[in-house]
């Protein structure tokens, strides 16, 4: 049973078939295999944050899923977000608060940012910081981080921030 | 790191994962949310010969109310507790310690069962299961057993649950009139493991407490329930009686010095967790207007 398993997912909307070995987790399964590499590997044991994408709808830790356990489920990564246009208005957000210097953690947090924005419409900075907890950030100091996160939020509301 | 090679069985059903667990015993782990068990993996703490992934059996989701009785499955996970109503109406201290579990991420993957299985010290739920005198369901191939919350975590990563067995749910007894509740924790970073935790279930009539268990966590090997909230039970909290309580938590507790904490500190910081909780349920500011106890 060390054996390649196959397994069909969807990812960023187009469906993928893999035969992968058990002990290959999702994110390696992304970069590897599929050449995604928006997604960032840095702790590899679920501190860091970098390697944050959606399945099923939901934020989940790449580092801390098998790709087995994907198999029938829908991912979605910082490339498939960027593509869609659904970002948008938070990366640029980003871009013109100095949100980001090294961008390494930049995929994972616009993707729980964005995660927190379809939940809450009006999260206040609290909330944005406690929702971002678990993505580390070694440039920023993350004030210009929630700066980014709130003017979004604010905008989307058709609010000036 | 990345975990070491493994043989993966997805379980179809209980009693599919507990022939499994029969024929490898502690070969094999069970995966649930894998929140604890990949980063284990990963760091190359464990290396399991064979991966039991739980995470479709059906039969092991869902929450329950039945004649006093909440009964929740051992796949429910984290974020399914934080945003359950029957939850947050009948076992009220649960919504409160979840949202100190790590971040919403893990949250989202995380799940109860795999959290009182992997019995960490720190964590949260395992101390809650205890204030709130829960009982812990498992199975093995040869029959169910039910066992105290209060019995069933014995050391740091130990229970009473066999290599051959599974968590299959947890029952709480619904939160009664009169009922509260406290939890608390001190934590470096938001979804940190805790430094220093308390959980706390109590009956509040009168200003007296006629009831209060007091579960700690990160103080010790496994959940503590402390012998020192008796001392704080009909009888009407003075300040005087505080200190006795709290000089009697302090002869009790045994806490361990990491990167972290001293043993004092965390000493310290349980003392001041029962003078928060005296204070919070009795709704007595005055038994901490003079600081710290």
């Amino acid at each position: 049973m060390t054996a390649a398993l196959p397994i069909s997912l969807e990812v960023n909307g187009e469906s993928v078939n893999a035969n992968v070995l058990p002990r290959l987790n999702l994110a390696d399964f992304l970069r590897e295999h599929l050449k995604l590499t928006g997604t960032h590997v840095g702790c590899e044991h679920g501190v860091c944050g970098a390697c944050t994408v959606r399945v099923n709808g939901e934020i989940v830790r790449s580092c801390l899923m098998l790709a087995v356990q994907t198999h029938g489920a829908s991912v979605v990564t910082i490339e498939g977000l960027s593509d869609s246009g659904e970002i948008a208005d938070l990366q640029a957000a980003f871009r013109d608060r100095n949100a980001l210097q090294c961008g390494f953690c930049t995929p994972g947090m616009l993707i729980a940012a964005q995660d927190l924005l379809k939940q809450e419409t009006e999260p206040n900075r609290e909330r944005i910081r406690e929702h971002l907890s678990g993505n580390y950030c070694r440039c920023t100091g993350y004030q210009a981080i929630i700066d980014a996160v709130e003017t979004t939020a604010l905008a989307r509301m058709g609010r000036k921030p | 790191m990345k975990a070491s090679a493994f043989s993966y069985a997805r379980a179809t059903s209980v009693a599919n994962a507990l022939e499994l667990l029969a024929a490898y015993g502690d070969k094999a782990k069970v995966l649930s949310g894998g929140q604890s068990l990949m980063p284990a993996m990963n760091l190359r703490l464990i290396s399991p010969e064979l991966i039991v992934d739980i995470g479709e059996i059906a039969e092991l989701r869902g929450i329950a109310v039945r004649g006093g009785v909440l009964s929740i499955g051992a796949l429910t996970r984290h974020v399914d507790l934080l945003k359950s109503p029957e939850i947050a109406s009948h076992a009220p201290l649960l919504t409160e310690a979840v949202a100190h579990v790590a971040h919403p991420a893990i949250r989202n993957r995380g799940t109860l069962g795999g959290s009182l299985a992997h019995a960490d010290p720190a964590s949260e739920l395992p101390a809650s299961m205890v204030a709130l005198n829960a009982t812990i369901v498992v199975r093995g191939q040869t029959g169910e057993r039910r066992i105290a919350a209060g019995n069933f975590f014995t050391g740091i990563y130990e229970t009473a649950l066999s290599a051959q067995e599974l968590l299959i749910a947890v029952e709480v007894p619904v939160a009664q009139k009169k009922s509260a509740y406290f939890f608390h924790e001190f934590a470096r970073r938001h979804g940190d493991y805790a430094i220093a935790g308390l959980a706390a279930q109590a009956i509040v009539q009168g200003g007296l407490f006629t009831d209060l268990r007091m579960a700690y966590f990160a103080v010790g090997d496994r959940p503590i329930l402390v012998k020192a909230a008796g001392k704080l039970i009909n009888i009407g909290v003075t300040p005087a009686v505080l200190a006795e309580a709290s000089a009697t938590l302090g002869e009790e507790l045994d806490p361990q010095e990491d990167q972290q904490a001293s043993a004092a500190m965390r000493r310290h910081l349980a003392k001041i967790l029962l003078a928060r909780c005296a204070s919070a349920l009795l709704g007595r500011p005055d038994l901490i207007a003079g600081g710290p106890v």
